[in-house]
């Protein structure tokens, strides 16, 4: 039954079959290998505020010691939109969707780091 | 009351009638395939595109454009989802496979056989329907996470379908059967070749 089978797929075949297997392997460590994030978590003052998933769009926001800090979150990807502190780094960080991505926000002590399946870093030290 | 018995006719070539027997055949094998359970709604083995194979091998691109359009449109109406996304999401998918058929088509014949015009019609599939849903349905990308699925199911059943269509081509030709039934004909060979 396998001989039969097999005497159909011509050599041709292998290198399509091949080069198949190879796009969804491709595929599949590209879409599922952890590098993008699925996971936020929303820090203010050094303390965890929410942790939230990166399937919903929505809108959150966070209330530091300036002010209040606006988390978009919009097709898997996070970004600060608004925020009190004066250099208005974070925000101009922009979108982050990777995992181990963080914006962090001074004075305001709001923070957003992205997560993945695994995590990149144990901890970064400036 | 004056009962007028109009006869309209439709003037239909032997192409026109081998089209529709074919339709038919992939008709039947796509509600055959709608009573098997899927894990996923997407995932389906597409035994329908068996036929299609066989038409593109026997009578060229242009029969399996028929063959598989009227497919489609006639699993619609009989499904009821003609014109809902449903619809949309086969009839992209067909299109697509078709497109790349045409190239996959021109492959050497030597070296390339069903089994290869299976796997890419069936990755051009998904792709075409991915886009549909991508465009119109989700327009969300988280939808990428179920590409790897997708792209699995396509490299499977594409080859499992062309090594289907390989061997009852194979078979038709070294072992002809006599198939019953006028529309067939005595000692045709199934697919009878066009006159």
């Amino acid at each position: 039954m396998y001989a039969t089978a097999l005497q159909h797929i011509k050599p041709g075949d292998w290198l399509t079959l091949l080069l198949g297997s190879m796009c969804v392997a491709a595929l599949t460590l590209k879409l599922w290998g952890g590098d993008l994030a699925d996971k936020a978590i929303i820090r203010s003052g050094g303390k965890i505020f929410l942790e939230v998933p990166l399937s919903p769009d929505q809108r959150i926001e966070v209330p530091g010691p300036l002010g209040i800090s606006i988390i978009n979150i919009k097709q898997r990807k996070a970004r600060i939109t608004s925020d009190p502190s004066p250099r208005q780094y974070c925000v101009r960080q922009g979108w982050l969707q990777q995992a181990g991505e963080i914006a962090l926000c001074l004075p305001n002590q709001v923070s957003i780091e992205l997560t993945g399946s695994r995590k990149r870093y144990d901890s970064l030290n400036y | 009351m004056h009962l007028n018995t109009h006869t309209l006719r439709l003037e239909t070539t032997a192409e026109d009638h081998h089209i529709a027997r074919m339709a038919a055949v992939a008709l039947g094998l796509t509600i055959l395939e709608s009573a098997i359970p899927s894990p996923l709604p997407g995932v389906k083995p597409g035994l329908a595109n068996i036929v299609t194979l066989i038409v593109l091998a026997r009578y060229g691109w242009r029969m399996a454009v028929w063959v598989s359009l009227l497919r489609v449109v006639a699993g619609s109406l009989l499904f009821g989802n003609f014109l809902t996304p449903g619809f949309f999401l086969s009839l992209s998918g067909a299109v697509l496979s078709l497109i790349v058929l045409a190239f996959a088509q021109k492959l050497p014949a030597r070296w390339f056989g069903p089994v290869s015009h299976s796997i890419y019609a069936a990755f051009a599939h998904i792709a075409g329907q991915m886009l549909v849903v991508y465009l119109w349905l989700i327009p969300h990308a988280g939808i990428a996470y179920l590409i790897p699925i997708f792209a699995t199911a396509a490299l499977v059943f594409g080859t499992v379908n062309g090594l289907i269509a390989a061997r009852f081509m194979d078979n038709a030709q070294n072992h002809p059967l006599p198939l019953e039934g006028e529309g067939w004909g005595e000692g045709e060979i199934f697919p009878p070749p066009l006159p």
